[in-house]
């Protein structure tokens, strides 16, 4: 099998994981899916690693893992605080701020 | 035996490559780095006193720290500058690269961020600090009332802006995607968190955080599928091997394109240029704003020095192909800020419109990747990020009972009641709109002069009509504030502590420094150009 597909499957993860973040209202959802979209990414440079014969993206994929880590823990405390406020973790109902 | 000659044939093909770069590396030094350190160092050790000190001490003793670790990392850095090598320097097995703008960056940074944080530290202004006493409490709620008036805050702010801080000076140096990754994260999650702590108005300020927070995710997620597609292509994040892959191969030009467009586009988010500013006004307004005066500095500097790492560096010989669309961007950012700036109704959310068309001019100087286009450039930079500081300090003194007064109709007739304030804010105003004798000006100036030497003649046109359709709602206020009546139940100008007093002077004499005489920091700025390794 060649790796080609293991990109087109990435590339497929990311585009669900960008029209999630866009058409989904509540914001656990909304986090769920950037994190697809990171995990998509993992895929990518580790099949890239693959093809280039070079460890450098299985290294890189650990970074990613360990940012997206970081950043559930400020995600989720922001999001927890919002919804003990609103008692809704809806992004429509964030509203207080425009024009 | 056919096995071991085909295995020598193999070592002796691979011998002519290219050396690997970090083996031209010079003796490991850490003398470059140890600004970052101390300002990351700092924040570990903030974060640790948090955990150990009584709360009556954190305040003093994180404000102390906070100050120490800016003006400490600033002799270090005066210190390597005096005998740097003029090429700049590898550090880290190659990952930063100190360099000539790399170092004015750090400068930059450094001095916005001393401003930064005395007004963050600030308890004159509002008892206790812009911060909410403990960000646990739920707004609304009989504890929150309590907290608005009481005099704590969550010190947490002083080790989260040192981190910020030290991702910034990072992001600005790295040499490779991945470092410049991390240290994207390393700037925004702290700022995230600030974002949404301020202590009056929490809904709109929890607001601002996660609409931030999303956001910044989602731009960071297009950011790092653009170093994975990056790194397909180059086979290593490095940025002077995408440069030199970049440079003649027959390699797939679909990966290197699409994966600079996604770079790009985490990159102009965090600048918020152009149709990636979507966040701005929201964030700038909810945010308490000493941390919108930091972020509206610190981090447009860091995001410019690494969109013009990444651009003369990593891009630059394939300029001709991806230049035309940075044009459009930078046309856009200014039409967009200049426009939707006159039709703003608060005064934060103006500043945000107008940091947007500010966005769109340094743009500008950017994709002129020339000497010129890059010192014009960090000049920009370093008199932007001063006038915007003060601009914000001056905003956080106008107020009424329920906390900061931002709607423009409350500053009208604000020159009866404070001529002081009403004439620095003024100038700051004048000299965001790059009126003559200000700093912005020259900055303007320089930028506009190498965007026509590089033939970008028909974008500095639109350049200056959006200046003159911004320079409107800045003159606008200025009218409000002279020739309105004051409203009897208007706001308060309240009298700054030494702490906000002394970061408005300095961003109100840098501006005025900058505009009268520009040589000494135009020198600074053109000393050198990124290193290439």
């Amino acid at each position: 099998m060649t790796p080609t597909y293991y990109l087109l499957l990435s590339a497929l993860l990311f585009t669900i994981g960008a029209v999630g973040v866009l058409v989904r209202r509540n914001a656990i959802v909304v986090f769920m899916c950037v994190e697809l979209m990171l995990n998509a990414v993992n895929l990518s440079l580790v099949t890239f690693a693959r093809i280039n014969g070079s460890l450098s993206g299985q290294i890189m994929a650990f970074f990613v893992m360990v940012v997206a880590a970081a950043e559930v823990v400020i995600g989720l405390a922001i999001i927890m605080s919002i919804f003990r406020t609103r008692r809704t973790a809806s992004v429509d109902d964030s509203n207080l701020l425009k024009y | 035996m056919s096995v071991i000659s085909s295995v020598l044939l193999l070592a002796q093909e691979q011998a002519p490559l290219p050396v690997p770069s970090d083996t031209k590396v010079q003796a490991p030094s850490l003398g470059a780095v140890w600004p970052v350190l101390i300002v990351l160092g700092a924040a570990c050790l903030g974060v640790l006193l948090e955990a150990l000190l009584p709360r009556h001490l954190r305040w003093s003793t994180q404000v102390v720290l906070s100050l120490l670790a800016v003006v400490g990392a600033g002799i270090a850095l005066v210190a390597y500058v005096s005998d740097a090598p003029a090429a700049g320097e590898l550090a880290m097995k190659g990952t930063l690269a100190i360099d000539r703008p790399g170092l004015f960056l750090w400068g930059t940074l450094l001095a916005l961020a001393l401003g930064a944080v005395l007004l963050i530290a600030d308890r004159s202004v509002e008892p206790g600090g812009a911060f909410v006493a403990s960000a646990a409490i739920r707004p609304g709620t009989l504890q929150d009332r309590a907290q608005v008036t009481s005099t704590g805050m969550q010190t947490e702010v002083f080790p989260l802006t040192l981190f910020a801080l030290g991702g910034m000076m990072t992001f600005c140096v790295a040499n490779d995607l991945l470092t410049m990754f991390v240290a994207l994260e390393v700037l925004s999650l702290p700022l995230y968190l600030m974002c949404g702590l301020a202590r009056r108005r929490r809904l709109l300020s929890q607001e601002s955080a996660v609409k931030y927070f999303l956001l910044g995710a989602f731009a960071s997620a297009f950011f790092l599928y653009g170093v994975a597609l990056l790194y397909g292509y180059a086979g290593s994040v490095r940025l002077s091997d995408i440069s030199s892959a970049a440079a003649g191969t027959d390699r797939s030009d679909t990966l290197l394109f699409a994966g600079m467009g996604l770079l790009v586009i985490g990159l102009l988010f965090k600048a918020s240029v152009g149709p990636f500013h979507t966040w701005t006004p929201d964030v700038y307004q909810g945010a308490p704003t000493p941390v919108t005066a930091f972020m509206a500095a610190c981090t447009k500097v860091a995001a410019f020095g690494g969109i013009l790492r990444v651009l003369q560096v990593a891009f630059e010989s394939t300029q001709w192909e991806w230049r035309g669309v940075l044009w459009g961007v930078a046309i856009v950012s200014m039409v967009i800020g200049a426009v939707l700036g006159l039709t703003q109704t608060d005064v934060k959310r103006m500043i945000a419109y107008s940091s947007v068309a500010h966005a769109g001019f340094l743009l500008i100087g950017s994709i002129a990747l020339t000497e010129k286009g890059l010192s014009g450039t960090l000049f920009y930079l370093l008199t932007y990020g001063f006038t915007t500081l003060a601009a914000f300090g001056v905003i956080s003194l106008v107020r009424d009972s329920s906390g900061e007064a931002t709607h423009l109709s409350q500053w009208a007739g604000l020159a009866k009641r404070s001529p002081l304030l009403a004439g620095v804010f003024t100038f700051l105003l004048l000299a965001l709109a790059g009126i003559p004798l200000t700093s912005g000006f020259v900055g303007k100036f320089v930028v506009f002069e190498a965007a026509i030497a590089d033939g970008m003649a028909p974008l500095v046109v639109v350049a200056l009509i959006a200046s003159a359709v911004a320079a409107f709602f800045y003159l606008r206020v200025i009218v409000l504030m002279y020739f309105s009546e004051p409203a009897a139940d208007g706001p308060t100008v309240t009298v700054p502590g030494a702490f906000t007093t002394a970061a408005i002077t300095l961003g109100v004499l840098v501006t005025l420094l900058l505009g009268l005489a520009p040589a000494f920091a135009l020198d600074w700025a053109g000393s050198g150009a990124f290193a290439i390794h």
